[in-house]
């Protein structure tokens, strides 16, 4: 036996360039030859509202009381040119999640929880579903570029119509779904052969460019006699320019989605390279609202990464009118539930990670077509679920709004916020903690 | 049958197509002549009885846009996306046709006596198009079902990327898309064929003039031998 002193071993390093998960895609890539799709949005950590603090009130101005002294929330969207503008309970609405990508239980206990709470859903690449037109009482149609079930019938029957021009987790890109979602049902409103892994169309099919989409918002408008509130919906890319368009186009809303965004199927590399977080985009979009003198008046509505209430005044008091959700939505209806933990494991994941939505496996039943599993899914029960989350979402962005002395949420303001950051600071333009520093905007 | 008349430069479109929204009781049976329409954008568009609408001239775009049961006459030359998702009725124009022409229509028939331009029914949904004259490129792109008929010449990459949409072409074809190639005409396509020249009024010209395409369907599930065609 050797007594030579032993020689202690470094501990193994990963490569915090070449992580396990890096290393796995490369693998997987390797031996696939076809790019990753998954569900989601954005995964890594990005500049997000976490990096914003409000300034509550103190002696230079003060707060309103709790439970007695009354804090708005409702809004209108598009009293710019529509007849019969929308007026929502709650400023924080639906994002447009297609049937096909959900299920029609999806569908439908998504129209029950915003119902419930006064604001709308929104349907999506796919068409309109009896499920979700007979449960919303506010339901916004969606004008894609595939035109899936599309049709004037809809149109007249929907209550507010969103031109999407293009989607925080993939501008530039169209959607996807796999073969696996293609039922019957499906493939029928989509006039697509079943199983067929469709991919739609990333460009509208009749109009390119400002000018031509101002011709086609008044055809729509023309078709609908101009009673409908017409979105125009951007993923964040070049917000201050796409915004000013959209309102010279004629949009009554524009919905600004960030790079956190959800979507039901795309390429990995998209969701997570393109496109820029909803944190850099308000402020440049409120800026050419302001510059047209249109702030206000054309109401701003944004999305990506929305979670909580304190999201929910972050975005406002920045400078929009509402906001939407999606992946919070699906959470609430149960997506994801560690309760099916071991169904998720079976598809070698676990339950906070799954988001092989297009593979149309979902154990909670909410992103398939398989009819066993979207029995899973109550639509009663999962709505209710939603609606307490939506109440919930108001309440705490009211508390925050009477911390700071409004008695609406859209009398916050960015006078009310400071960042933890610097990049936040930038982006959001208000200033560094502590300090009275705007990074660009003032001096230190 | 009773004829109301519209001049395009008088009366605002607005009210023109607010009365072409009336009732059915009010409209049916009607022939509504729009006059001077002057090129002018989203003329007859969201029609959904069944009236008859002349366009006395040119129209811009998206002329008799969704339209429904409707049957229109475009006198001139139509602008970008006329009769684009089309669901049903029937739209003809005598002149010529700009660009993406019966785009996503779901049904119908579309007639073009002159040219189309590029995109002609792209997304096409199960509408039937008639084309005089030639087409531009990209035509029947991404086409996932009814009939184009092109009596003359195609451009660029006819049918790229094509779903269930047959093509029936009688001139020279410069490119065929990814996925689109020559079918032999079965017997159900020449009788789509026969019936689409006849409703088109081109019951003259020999059906056994034209090759019939389809898509190949290689593209309709991912494949890594594919990826150069994504
Ligand atoms: C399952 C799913 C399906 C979606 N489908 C569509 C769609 O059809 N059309 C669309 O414009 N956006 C679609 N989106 C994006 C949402 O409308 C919205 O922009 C996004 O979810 C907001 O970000 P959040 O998920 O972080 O709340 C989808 C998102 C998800 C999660």
């Amino acid at each position: 036996m050797s007594d030579a002193p032993k020689i202690p071993q470094t501990e193994p390093r990963y490569s915090a360039t070449f992580d396990k998960n890096t290393a796995s895609e490369i693998r997987r890539a390797a031996a696939t030859g076809i790019y990753d799709i998954r569900g989601a949005g954005a995964k890594r950590k990005l500049p997000h509202f976490d990096d914003l603090l409000f300034l509550g009130a103190s002696i230079s101005r003060y707060p309103l009381e709790g439970y007695r002294e009354k804090c708005g929330t409702d809004v209108i969207l598009g009293n710019r040119f529509a007849k019969k503008p929308i007026h929502l309970k709650t400023p924080v609405t639906i994002a447009g999640m297609s049937f096909g990508a959900l299920s029609g239980p999806a569908k439908e206990a998504l129209g029950r929880g915003a119902s419930a709470v006064g604001t709308s859903t929104t349907t999506g690449d796919g068409g309109m579903t009896p499920e979700e037109r007979g449960q919303s009482s506010i339901l916004v149609y969606q004008y894609l570029p595939s035109r899936y079930g599309m049709n004037p019938d809809d149109l007249r029957k929907a209550d507010a119509i969103e031109v999407v021009i293009g989607q925080g987790a993939k501008p530039g890109g169209g959607g996807m779904l796999l073969g696996q979602k293609i039922s019957d049902r499906v493939a029928k409103m989509r006039c697509l052969p079943k199983g067929v892994d469709q991919r739609s169309a990333c460009r509208h099919p009749d109009w390119t460019g400002p000018d031509d989409l101002e011709i086609k918002i008044a055809e729509i408008r023309e078709i609908t006699d101009w009673e409908k509130p017409i979105y125009v919906k951007v993923g964040a890319t070049r917000p201050y320019f796409d915004v000013a368009l959209a309102v010279k186009a004629g949009a009554d809303v524009v919905v600004l989605d960030g790079m956190q965004g959800g979507t039901a199927a795309t390429q990995e590399v998209f969701i997570e390279h393109v496109g820029i977080p909803i944190l850099a985009a308000i402020r440049p979009a409120v800026q050419a609202l302001q510059d047209l003198g249109m702030h206000r008046k054309v109401q701003l509505i944004v999305s990506g990464g929305i979670r909580n209430g304190a999201d929910v005044a972050k975005a406002l008091a920045l400078g929009a009118d509402a906001v939407a959700i999606g992946t919070a939505a699906l959470i609430a209806l149960g997506d994801n539930d560690p309760h099916l933990e071991e169904e998720y494991n079976k598809l070698g994941t676990t339950a906070g990670a799954y988001d092989d939505w297009h593979e149309g496996k979902d154990p909670a039943g909410i992103t398939t077509q398989d009819p066993e599993l979207m029995k899973r899914l109550d639509p009663v029960k999962a709505g209710r679920r939603l609606a307490n989350y939506l109440s919930v979402l108001t309440m705490e962005a009211q508390v925050i709004a009477r911390a700071c002395g409004k008695s609406h949420l859209h009398n916050l303001e960015p006078e009310d916020l400071v960042a933890l950051t610097l990049e936040a600071s930038a982006m959001a333009k208000v200033p560094l903690a502590g300090t009275s520093w705007i990074p660009g905007v003032s001096q230190f | 049958m009773e004829t109301v008349t519209f001049d395009l430069e008088k009366t605002p479109l607005r009210e023109v197509n607010q009365y072409l929204h009336s009732d059915a009781a009010e409209l049916d049976g009607k022939t509504v002549t729009i006059t001077n329409p002057g090129g002018a954008h989203n003329i007859a568009v969201g029609l959904k009885a069944d009236v008859d609408v002349v366009i006395d001239g040119h129209a811009g775009y998206y002329a008799a846009g969704m339209n429904q049961v409707a049957n229109v006459v475009i006198e001139g030359s139509a602008g970008t996306g006329v009769a684009e998702n089309m669901m049903s009725g029937r739209v003809h124009v005598k002149g010529f046709a700009s660009n993406a022409a019966g785009a996503t229509a779901q049904g119908g028939l579309l007639v073009i006596d002159g040219d189309a331009g590029l995109r002609c029914g792209i997304s096409m949904k199960g509408v039937d198009i008639v084309v005089g004259g030639s087409v531009g490129s990209f035509s029947a792109f991404m086409a996932q079902a009814g009939n184009l008929v092109i009596l003359g010449d195609a451009g660029e990459a006819l049918g790229d990327s094509l779903y269930e949409a047959r093509i029936f072409v009688r001139g020279n074809i410069q490119s065929l898309g990814a996925d689109c190639e020559v079918k032999p005409m079965d017997e159900e396509a020449r009788q789509i064929l026969v019936k689409l020249l006849k409703e088109s009024g081109h019951a003259d010209v020999d059906p056994d003039s034209f090759t019939l395409l389809g898509s190949a369907r290689t593209l309709y599930n991912f494949h890594v031998d594919n990826a150069g065609a994504y």
